[in-house]
């Protein structure tokens, strides 16, 4: 082209984009990735995200260990997870690319920064020759785009200095993407002039590298088209993007009110749980006390007393942290104590991957506490469904008089999801009594209290609180009689009060489980928390293929649905996937002598829908 | 005007539960302190609670009827921080031997002292593990002969009152299980105090450890080896006064009263901001056979830990306005399908 008029590109339309961010860690690539995720919300795409970050706060620059990336996958149709491949890559350095590549589907975009491919970057990434050059990106629709300097060029007329100029980079490769999908630029003008109230110079950089990277994708002569993502037809209402830690912490929230307790939290900051803290800490005006403890130890300790004291008392924390509740937790189990632990796993054993997700606490969840020590368990499947997970902890709690664990992991704590926002007047109401008065009489007719005196039906134990005139008794971890709750060391009352405690988890009133996909299938596949939304993808691209598949997924682990051995035995094959070593498939096989199939993944990424995809046909094949 | 009779009698705290420490624990006149003090403290067995660990101090809820709570080994000051955060309006005692606070529950006792939480810590110290029966405990001298430490122990021993001072504690005070008035005094005092309060209280184990502190302990040592720090007051002891305690060459030291004159002696100040004084009266002694401080070494005012957790959640109230549920979730941006 020749002229100098505006370029009249082509729009064309797409079902869906899956971008991958990707750069230093203090190149504000999440930053960037949830900006882009917020805008397109709000032209009512349907979306999901996938931040992925080091553990290491400032990795050594241009390194592949300081690589951060944030995946978005942006569609107009229902999607359940944030895609297997990205189809655009947008590296920020060599580190990144490299890091990266092996992600991007072939034919893939990758658009880079080439300012970043100098000698010192590529060898620090470990590429001998410039891959840019070298032939090795042959496959893939490469943009080179010279960001830094155009950024640096932008920016320089507001007087912004050549060091700090190029710090705006992230949002020149923001305006790119925006224009490159057609986002409105408003919604990220409001956004700086949020973000960095107060700081002129810096929200004036930041609008200048944004409008130099949407105007470049315009004027430069590099891209043959700009996309267009329809808006997907989800159930109308309102909507918010929410990450699986903010919807636990709001869940929690919403828990205190609707059982109109005030909120306890003890907790100790550990990776992938610390936000929960966080976000609670902010709520204060919601009467949430939260108690940064010492340690793990005593921030479950405090809960336990906190719920003595009649609060609806939470810990929250990672695996490495429920190694260190477990004597407390046993002691909860012990004296009958409503309290939520709440579990964000994490790679291990020890401090194994503190930014990667695995589900492989699920046995320590069930056993890791000496002795009998029976403990609900409840898995939130997705984002948003953390909110809902939350408040079925606390209903289990409460009810019961139980600790409870709440086992999500990084991958849900992490990503984002659409949400369409629940009537808050429509939630249940999970409020218990504390006990007020006498329950037993004494040899001379007067009233006594009795705090082991079990309520017949749930088998859960009057909670009185200190305050409660009358009502003094005495609880503590050593084994208790039956009813009067005073030391026992009594061999039938032993054996009485274990199968108490177990049976009163056993028969907690948990809903039945739900075929979903084909219920006359002979194959299904059985899943729990976060692999919901790639096996619930796999279902419905092995469904387009012809193929009958049932999915049962489940979000009570302990105790499990009253029907799983039922249902599960109406199929010829179950296999079950799972990032761990095959933990839910040991419990179900030993509870229902079943032969389900375990599927496992421990790399610390979540499950492809292909991977899950190709394990059942492999399993339908072996049939 | 006389005879207003109190709310409670001590019986009114004792529990209908068998007091199982051995015949002859020093436990024992801690318990009958406790229950002759809380009728005079006019507070209500409802609104009381005890908290403990584990070990043979750690049973003490047992035997008072008030709530309580018999956690787990070391844990006690931690479930009372969660207690007294969630309940301020409590009356909270946390009980625990020199095993379950020093040892494993060293962390959470210093942590608690530092929070300034409102709790009264009885810190009961026989210098021994007696539950498991008999093994060295973190207050033990070096060379105990034990069933854990055949040849001596290694371990220098922790000085409760220099760590409880070291960790910023508020209110510090010690006693001993053969004086009831003087313990009846702390056990107030500490109640009396807003904020963590820890009285170390010299306690016999007449099973494992018998005679561990007769050395000042003993009526006829008393006199010459029990210092009783009184406020305002110069220190000093004896039968006739004779000893005394000076600053020399910044530490503590002891002299006799004829040698340096009274107007030479350490006027005792359990209100002084810097803990450095209280920490050197806390150095004077090395161990149960040498002149030894009983009383309040620290009391100073320091803000209450749940007071200041309160006034937060009372301050973000005023500020942001109390929670709306459906105003949180929409807090984030929300748009419409």
């Amino acid at each position: 082209m020749t002229d100098t008029a505006p370029r009249e590109l082509p729009l064309q339309e797409l079902d869906e984009v899956i971008i991958r961010f990707a750069g230093d860690s203090g190149d504000g690539m999440q930053l960037t990735g949830d900006q882009f995720t917020s805008i397109s919300a709000a032209l009512g795409n349907d979306l999901a995200t996938l931040p992925e970050f080091p553990a290491e706060i400032r990795a050594p620059q241009g390194t592949l260990a300081g690589v951060s990336a944030f995946q978005v996958r942006i569609s107009d149709f229902a999607i359940t997870t944030p895609g297997d491949a990205p189809t655009v890559l947008v590296a920020m350095n060599p580190a990144a690319l490299k890091a990266q590549l092996h992600n991007v589907i072939q034919g893939g975009a990758i658009i880079v920064n080439t300012d970043a491919f100098n000698e010192r970057n590529l060898e620090k990434a470990g590429y001998e020759d410039n891959p840019l050059d070298d032939g090795s990106l042959d496959g893939y629709r490469t943009y080179p785009v010279p960001m830094s300097q155009i950024t640096r060029d932008a920016v320089a007329e507001h007087g912004v200095k050549p060091r700090d100029a190029e710090r705006s980079k992230n949002f020149f490769a923001l305006g790119l993407i925006s224009w490159m999908y057609t986002r409105p630029v408003e919604p990220t003008m409001e956004f700086i002039n949020t973000k960095f109230r107060g700081k002129e110079l810096v929200i004036k950089a930041n609008e200048a590298a944004f409008h130099a990277g949407y105007n470049f994708g315009e004027t430069a002569e590099l891209f043959e088209s700009h996309y267009e993502i329809k808006p997907a037809s989800l159930p109308s209402g309102e909507y918010t993007n929410v990450n699986g830690n903010t919807a636990l912490s709001w869940g929690c929230v919403a828990a205190g009110q609707l059982a109109r307790l005030p909120i306890f939290l003890g907790s100790y900051p550990i990776t992938p749980a610390s936000d929960i803290l966080h976000d609670l800490s902010a709520l204060k005006n919601f009467g949430v006390r939260t108690f940064q403890a010492e340690d793990e130890i005593a921030a479950a300790a405090s809960a336990v007393g906190a719920a003595f004291g009649g609060a609806l008392a939470f810990t929250t924390t990672s695996g490495p942290g429920v190694a260190l509740k477990g004597e407390s937790l046993g002691l909860a189990v012990s004296l009958e104590l409503p309290l939520i632990v709440i579990d964000i796993q994490r790679g291990g054993p020890s401090t194994g991957l503190p930014t990667k997700p695995e589900q492989a606490d699920l046995m320590m969840a069930m056993y890791g506490r000496h002795s009998e020590s029976p403990m609900p368990i409840v898995a939130p499947r997705s984002p948003a469904d953390c909110f809902n997970a939350a408040i079925e902890a606390c209903r289990i709690a409460l009810r019961y008089r139980t600790p409870v664990m709440l086992l999500s992991d990084g991958y849900i704590a992490t990503s984002s999801e659409p949400w369409l926002l629940p009537d808050v007047d429509s939630l249940p109401d999970i409020g218990v009594d504390f006990h007020t008065g006498f329950n037993g009489t004494n040899e001379d007719g007067e009233g006594i209290f009795l705090p082991y005196l079990r309520d017949p039906e749930t088998l859960a134990r009057p909670w009185a609180i200190p305050g409660t005139p009358d009502l003094m008794h005495r609880i503590g971890g050593i084994e208790k009689e039956d009813g009067s709750g005073n030391i026992s060391y009594d061999p039938e009352n032993h054996q009485k009060m274990v199968d108490l405690r177990a049976a009163k988890i056993a028969a907690i009133d948990v809903p039945d489980a739900e075929i979903s996909g084909d219920a006359d299938a002979t194959f299904c596949m059985l899943g729990w928390g976060s692999t919901w939304g790639a096996i619930d993808a796999a279902v419905e691209r092995l469904q387009k293929n012809g193929k009958k598949v049932a999915h049962v997924h489940l979000t009570h682990l302990n105790p499990l649905p009253k029907n799983l051995g039922d249902v599960l035995s109406t199929f010829d094959r179950v296999i079950c996937p799972e990032m761990n070593d095959g933990q839910l498939v040991k419990l179900v096989r030993a509870k229902y002598l079943l032969d389900v199939r375990p599927v496992n993944k421990m790399n610390g990424v979540p499950f492809t829908t292909a991977e899950i995809e190709s394990a059942a046909l492999q399993a339908m094949e072996a049939s | 005007m006389t005879d207003i009779s109190p709310r409670t009698e001590p019986g009114d705290w004792a529990t209908d539960q068998e007091v199982r420490w051995c015949p002859g624990c020093g436990d024992y006149s801690i318990l009958t302190a406790m229950r002759m003090l809380m009728p005079e403290l006019e507070v209500d067995r409802e609104n009381t609670v005890f908290i403990s660990g584990i070990g043979c101090a750690a049973r003490f809820p047992y035997y008072m009827n008030t709530y309580g709570m018999h956690g787990i080994h070391g844990r006690a000051p931690a479930i009372a921080t969660g207690l007294a955060m969630a309940r301020p309006d409590l009356d909270i005692w946390v009980i625990g031997g020199d095993g379950d606070m020093m040892s494993i529950g060293g962390n959470h006792l210093i942590h608690a002292l530092r929070r300034n939480v409102n709790i009264n810590i009885l810190l009961f110290n026989n210098m021994i593990y007696g539950l498991t029966k008999g093994q060295f405990s973190p207050t033990s001298e070096v060379g105990k002969v034990t069933k854990s430490s055949p040849m001596g122990s290694l371990d220098a021993p922790f000085n409760p009152v220099s760590v409880a001072l070291g960790a910023e504690a508020a209110f510090v005070a010690r006693t001993h299980d053969m004086d009831r008035h003087h313990m009846m005094d702390m056990f107030r005092r500490a109640h009396a105090h807003k904020g963590a309060s820890i009285v170390e209280v010299f306690q016999n184990c007449n099973v494992f450890n018998d005679g561990a502190w007769e050395g000042i302990t003993k009526k006829q040592n008393r006199d010459a080896n029990l210092i009783s720090l009184e406020q305002g007051q110069p220190i000093r002891f004896g039968a006739d006064g004779e000893f005394g305690v000076v600053v020399d060459n910044g530490a503590a030291k002891v002299v006799s009263v004829a040698d340096v004159g009274v107007e030479a002696l350490l006027i005792h100040d359990e209100g002084k901001a810097d803990p450095s004084t209280a920490f050197m009266l806390s150095r004077l002694s090395r161990g149960p056979f040498e002149p030894t401080p009983i009383g309040v070494f620290r009391a100073v005012e320091r803000i209450e830990y749940a007071t200041s957790s309160t006034s937060q959640l009372a301050m973000a109230h005023d500020d942001q306005g109390s929670g709306d549920l459906a105003a949180l979730l929409r807090s984030r941006g929300t748009w419409q399908v």
